[in-house]
């Protein structure tokens, strides 16, 4: 139910399993995290195509590769720094290059990973995934819909890449929410600012929304649960209507969903865009929650880009 | 189809050099060193121990080939024109914009190639995954996966090598070219990688050590390593770089570089002299 705070990976997790059963091509492969993946999930109910690499995560791509290469469908899972970053190349030219169908799932994104430190936050890796070419991005906003992408991306002939955080984070849709890759969904309409935001940072958006209101201020709030392909159609009617943009996400503003809707917007309409993100740092240990405020990635600020975006227009 | 005889298999191991000549000299590009050493294997194993079918490329029960060291495509797409994949003429839109035959291989764009390649230490890692899957599905198939040593020395060849001992991929053969040369020079100089065969076996692998420039010596080792019944098995082949063109033998120069007019010249003579 919307309002509890559930962990997106639980539910990868759960669809995993439930694709066990649905799709005899689905094998699932770990490099030593399975129980913190949630690929555990899916190894419990069908051990015999679940493929733990041991912590050579170069090699689980290498091998996801030739997998897809022989019919299956691929999910392989890690950390997502270890996901993206420490196999970026490996992606390219195993996954990326020849379309094989293999799905990178990283958990662990965000600075809300917290005590583990910088080392462990995945800041840059929508930006890293996105300029690869055929490769789909992207990050479900809680874990209803990290459920329903998952069963979307096996479902999905390509490589893709999805994204997720480690915390418990609050559940905004609905159990059974529809998921369609590339497909925005406008959560709120609004008329004097659009609101875009992806993963986790979707709740903050709303949040946001509902304090602008009360000062008479109509905020229209998107969820941009696929970064890539960019919904550009949802980007450009909202904002023809609104005048004015912010993106939010927890990700670097560097290369994410911040730069993918400046991107739209630059070659579209002339409107000011302010983007919410970590700005060009590394994270560091600490509170899920205090880093949160420390880095810049709370209501409040999506707030206070709202206000500059509307005080900037025209 | 029956398969040829050593001396035939040597004759179109010269047949498939004369095409790596001419195609890198028409390219003004390539990697025509590697290629010739690689030959006789490429020989053998596409005109008489693979599984494989040129007129449906992906017959689900064939032997896979997976090139690693993809800057030696030029031997691979020589191999695949001679036993009909696609037309020989072909071979020389080599390195050509909108050619299909890229400078390394492509997953997709050239039938017969199984896996794109091209940046090294990948290629086993591909193979692995597609033995694993042959073992999934209670296929016969085997998977090959041809390397250059100087490529052994990423470490990502290590990671997959320890993987398919974990998940018994007695159907996985790994061959390294092993002509000691890598841009640099020798490869002992570089980042020596003696003892080799010990470090293969200590990972687990069955080891075949053969020269390979000779057929029967490659043909006797694919058949044990397609017999391998309890471990995957790797066949070093101490070959020479450039094989088959004197001037290119054991020449590291020729690790990336086509021949020049003359070169093209002599080296051809040299190889036609010897094709029956």
């Amino acid at each position: 139910m919307t309002g509890s705070r559930l962990a997106q990976r639980s539910y990868y997790g759960k669809a995993l399993a439930e694709l066990a059963a649905e799709d005899p091509k689905v094998v699932v492969m770990d490099a030593d995290l399975a129980g913190s993946t949630k690929t555990s999930d899916f190894q419990k109910v069908c051990p015999e195509r679940f493929v733990e690499v041991g912590i050579a995560e170069q090699n689980m791509i290498g091998i996801a590769a030739g997998l897809a290469a022989s019919g299956k469908t691929v999910f392989a899972s890690t950390f997502g720094v270890f996901a993206t970053g420490r196999c970026w190349e490996q992606i390219r030219l195993g996954v990326a290059y020849p379309k094989t169908n293999v799905k990178i799932v990283a958990t662990h994104c965000g600075i809300s990973v917290g005590e583990d430190g910088a080392s462990h936050q995945a800041l840059e890796d929508i930006s890293i995934m996105r300029s690869l070419p055929n490769m789909v991005v992207v990050a479900p906003a809680d874990a209803y819909e990290a459920f329903a992408a998952t069963k979307a991306l096996a479902a999905y002939d390509g490589p893709a890449y999805m994204r997720m955080g480690r915390a418990d984070f609050p559940t905004i849709l609905n159990e059974g929410v529809e998921f369609r890759i590339g497909k925005a969904t406008v959560l709120q309409e609004g008329n004097d600012v659009t609101i875009i935001g992806c993963g986790q940072m979707v709740s903050f958006c709303l949040e946001a929304a509902e304090k602008l209101r009360a000062e008479g201020i109509s905020a229209e709030v998107i969820n941009m649960s696929t970064i890539k392909p960019l919904d550009e159609e949802a980007i450009i009617e909202s904002v023809k209507k609104t005048g004015c943009c912010v993106t939010a996400e927890e990700h670097s503003i560097i290369g994410g969903l911040g730069s993918a809707v400046a991107e739209t917007l630059s070659g579209s309409i002339c409107a000011p865009l302010e983007r919410v993100g970590t700005k060009d740092t590394f994270g560091e240990s600490g509170n899920p929650a205090d880093l949160m405020v420390k880095y810049g990635l709370t209501a409040a600020d999506i707030y206070d880009a709202a206000k500059k975006s509307i005080s900037r227009k025209g | 189809m029956e398969c040829p005889t050593a001396a035939e298999l040597e004759n179109i191991a010269n047949k498939l050099r004369l095409h790596v000549i001419e195609m890198t000299y028409v390219a003004h590009s390539g990697h025509p060193g590697g290629s010739l050493s690689a030959a006789d294997m490429m020989a053998a194993l596409y005109f008489g121990v693979m599984k494989h079918d040129p007129q449906n490329p992906s017959w689900e029960d064939r032997d896979r080939f997976v090139l690693s060291k993809g800057h030696v495509a030029p031997i691979l797409y020589a191999a695949l024109a001679e036993s009909g994949y696609f037309p020989i003429e072909d071979l020389l839109t080599l390195r050509k914009m909108g050619s299909k035959l890229q400078g390394h291989p492509v997953r997709g764009k050239v039938p017969g190639v199984e896996m794109s390649t091209g940046s090294l230490g990948q290629g086993l890692s591909m193979a692995c995954g597609i033995a694993l899957a042959g073992k999934m599905d209670g296929k016969e198939y085997k998977t090959i996966c041809m390397l250059g040593d100087g490529e052994m020395q990423e470490g990502q060849n290590w990671e997959a090598a320890m993987f398919a001992r974990q998940n018994k991929l007695t159907n996985l053969i790994a061959i390294v070219d092993r002509n000691r040369l890598q841009i640099t020079g020798d490869t002992e100089n570089a980042v020596g990688l003696e003892p080799f065969p010990e470090k293969w076996s200590a990972f687990g692998w069955q080891v075949i050590i053969i020269d390979g420039h000779n057929m029967r010596q490659i043909l006797e080792a694919l058949d044990k390593a397609y017999k391998a019944k309890s471990k995957p098995t790797v066949i070093i082949m101490k070959t020479v770089k450039g094989k088959g063109v004197s001037f290119m033998e054991n020449n590291a120069g020729f690790h990336g570089k086509a021949c020049n007019d003359e070169e093209f010249q002599k080296a051809v003579e040299e190889l036609r002299e010897v094709i029956q």
